[in-house]
């Protein structure tokens, strides 16, 4: 394998990490300063990626339609927070987790009555669409919006939570919520916000991956696993933590699906090495998950 | 008490044995909810369709049709086929879109002795050393359709070849009837994680062992995922794309857009193809649902047919099995696909034909036929059928 090659399947993993954190930072969040474990988390990235879908048509511009969508995806999140899953807080995390999974039900459903049970189109902007020559090496013009975009939405959330009172507010709920609630700040407000920035976040995600995934009623759920893999790692709660473990499950997966059936072809023949790297392959992220808590029970970065 | 009792039960056993031989009753258990839901509808409205064209009667006797979901798990359709026999006491079970299922529902259907007519599911376990007198297939082997994609990337000149395909059953039996077909050098095979999204890391190496073309196997939303990302990746240009027709039917085309066109997709069926039959079913598809029919409602529609068929052929008669499974295997239908008939492991011998994706001139996303791969074709696997 040469270098052009390790460099191209380098800012692979990069991406797929990127994308991973998009959707890690609000779960994330969600988890660590509301304490609710939220499985329709997908179901938003869902509603963003055919929102966007939606009104690209109509608006007539890729990035009008998703800033649209991320909005709209936030407010469908302010609402569902209010409606069905305030009541969801006091009780313990099974009880929230067959509300949300009652939710996931409720969304693909929505959007299939909605958009019709076929898949829908939706391509990157014209401007976007082709390859972009870096060094020598073709690289889908696409792919590294999304890098671009995921490293903004990283220094935005640093900036967030680093520097102005919301983020004191979020970071002081995630480490002692009581003494927060008791030290008179509105919670009930604080959480809806909260709330709706992970939704957004995830609107975002479903945004950027339509383009390159397939927009599918279930869509959500075929990446929910990946992002809790993601959290576990990282920690819960940790935005620094979802944005390391987002990168290494990207780079893992990546680099594992790339190099080991090559790998396994120097001591074995082909077709057994074919079906040895790609079982390995698809285990490698499961098995890095399984070796930081091993070390770490709480994942790199626990929160509190 | 028993009395009554035993009075009631020879009562209703007498009334639904009455009722079976006037009404002939058809368990429809496909798939109508998730992401496989977009193939279960159009295998639901090509079935109706046909129930439709033969004015409500198919075999000439009124004809209740009863749909249930099988959600794509084998666990749910094998509850569906103890319902069917045991509750809804079916003559008739098809629908099937997958293979795990098809599989999972078999012994129960063929104890009960229901005719299993399935309208898709084509593994190739069960057309060789497991088939069954009581399982019809009205589509193909699942392998038999990528050993005429292997047989027509050898007619388009292709010398060298990389394989891509998801890691499960389906996906190892279309690579293995891909090379059957195909008899240039396999540069190189890469079998993903079912469901997989992202498939960059393997493009790059598709990439960087620049093959002449690119087999690959991918149904539903990971042909959408893969089509997409190729062409992003710029490559649909310099490295043509060949596979069997399930990749790049009309369940995905509108989803993957511009990107599809052009692409070579062999199958046995393609909506412009020219006989009777299929004008009636293409039409009226289009005119009752709005939307051009896939591959998927063709061979429903052709199960139907079948049936509709065969219980003509013996005269409504439901009851004897032998007679009716002999009238299956004589396939006395016109099948929207031209000329068909049953080997003797009660899959299709049948024309297999090279496609390409274009737009027809409403502006859709469809298939055109170019030409023909193998004329009159039987798979590999009759031969290990006991059979005869």
């Amino acid at each position: 394998m040469d270098a052009l090659l390790l460099a191209e399947q380098g800012l692979n993993g990069l991406q797929l990490g990127v994308m991973l954190f998009l959707m890690a930072a609000g779960l994330t969040l969600v988890f660590g300063i509301m304490d609710l474990i939220n499985l329709a988390h997908g179901s938003f990235y869902m509603v963003g990626a055919y929102l966007t879908a939606a009104l690209v048509p109509v608006l007539g511009n890729f990035p009008l339609a998703l800033v649209a969508a991320v909005l709209l995806t936030a407010l469908i999140g302010l609402a569902v927070e209010a409606v069905a899953l305030r009541t969801l807080y006091r009780r313990d995390h099974l009880d929230q987790v067959l509300a949300t999974f009652g939710l996931i039900l409720f969304f693909n459903e929505l959007v299939k009555i909605v958009f019709g049970p076929v898949p829908i189109f939706l391509n990157p902007p014209a401007a976007l669409a082709g390859t972009v020559d870096l060094f020598g090496l073709k690289y889908p013009a696409f792919r590294l919006t999304i890098l671009a975009v995921g490293i903004a939405v990283a220094v935005f959330l640093w900036l967030l939570i680093a520097k102005t009172r919301l983020g004191m507010l979020i970071r002081a709920g995630a480490t002692n919520r009581e003494m927060v609630m008791a030290l008179g700040v509105d919670v009930r407000l604080l959480f809806g916000l909260v709330f709706a920035l992970g939704c957004g976040l995830a609107g975002l995600a479903g945004a950027m991956a339509g383009p390159v995934l397939a927009v599918q009623v279930g869509m959500g759920e075929q990446i929910l696993i990946l992002t809790f893999v993601v959290i576990v790692i990282g920690g819960i709660g940790s935005i620094r933590g979802a944005l390391v473990g987002a990168l290494l499950v990207g780079i893992v997966d990546t680099m594992g699906r790339a190099l080991l059936p090559s790998a396994f072809r120097m001591v074995m023949d082909a077709a057994s090495a074919n079906a040895a790297g790609a079982a390995l392959a698809s285990m490698a992220i499961y098995v890095l998950m399984a070796v930081v808590l091993a070390i770490k029970p709480k994942g790199l970065f626990p929160a509190a | 008490m028993k009395r009554i009792l035993l009075a009631a039960t020879a009562l209703s056993l007498c009334a639904s044995s009455v009722s079976a031989a006037e009404t002939l009753k058809i368990g429809l258990v496909t798939t109508l909810s998730g992401p496989g839901a977009v193939v279960g509808a159009d295998i639901r409205d090509g079935f109706a369709l046909a129930v439709e064209h033969a004015g409500g009667k198919l075999g000439g006797l009124d004809t209740q049709v009863i749909e249930a979901d099988d959600q794509q798990k084998p666990d749910v359709a094998v509850g569906l086929a103890n319902r069917m026999t045991e509750r809804e006491r079916v003559q008739f079970v098809t629908g099937i879109i997958w293979s795990n299922l098809a599989l999972a529902m078999v012994p129960t259907l063929a104890a009960s002795k229901t005719f299993f007519i399935s309208p898709n599911a084509g593994t190739a376990q069960l057309a060789g050393a497991q088939c069954n007198p009581y399982f019809f297939n009205v589509s193909w082997p699942v392998d038999t359709v990528a050993e005429a994609a292997g047989q027509a990337a050898q007619t388009q000149g292709f010398k060298r070849v990389y394989a891509m395909a998801p890691n499960y059953p389906s996906g190892k039996d279309v690579v293995a009837g891909f090379k059957r077909g195909f008899k240039g050098e396999i540069v190189g095979e890469a079998f993903t994680p079912f469901g997989q999204l992202d498939y960059a890391a393997e493009i790059a190496q598709v990439k960087a062992a620049k093959p002449d073309a690119l087999f690959i196997f991918y149904p539903g939303g990971m042909g959408i995922n893969f089509i997409k990302q190729y062409d992003q990746a710029g490559l649909l240009t310099q490295i043509p794309l060949v596979g069997p027709g399930f990749s790049f039917d009309q369940d995905i085309l509108g989803a993957v857009g511009d990107a599809a066109i052009g692409i070579k997709n062999p199958l046995q069926w393609s909506p412009d193809l020219d006989n009777a039959e299929n004008k009636r079913f293409v039409e009226g598809f289009k005119t009752k649902f709005g939307r051009i029919p896939s591959f998927y409602a063709a061979q429903s529609y052709d199960a139907a047919k079948l049936i509709d068929g065969a219980v003509k052929a013996v005269g409504g008669d439901l009851k004897d099995k032998d007679r009716l499974r002999k009238a299956l295997e004589s396939a006395p239908f016109d099948s929207v696909r031209g000329r068909f008939r049953f080997n003797t492991n009660h899959y299709p011998i049948q024309n297999y034909y090279q496609r390409e994706v274009v737009r027809d001139e409403t502006g859709a996303l469809t298939n055109r036929l170019t030409g023909i791969v193998f004329t009159d074709h039987a798979d590999v696997h009759a031969q290990n059928c006991p059979l005869k």
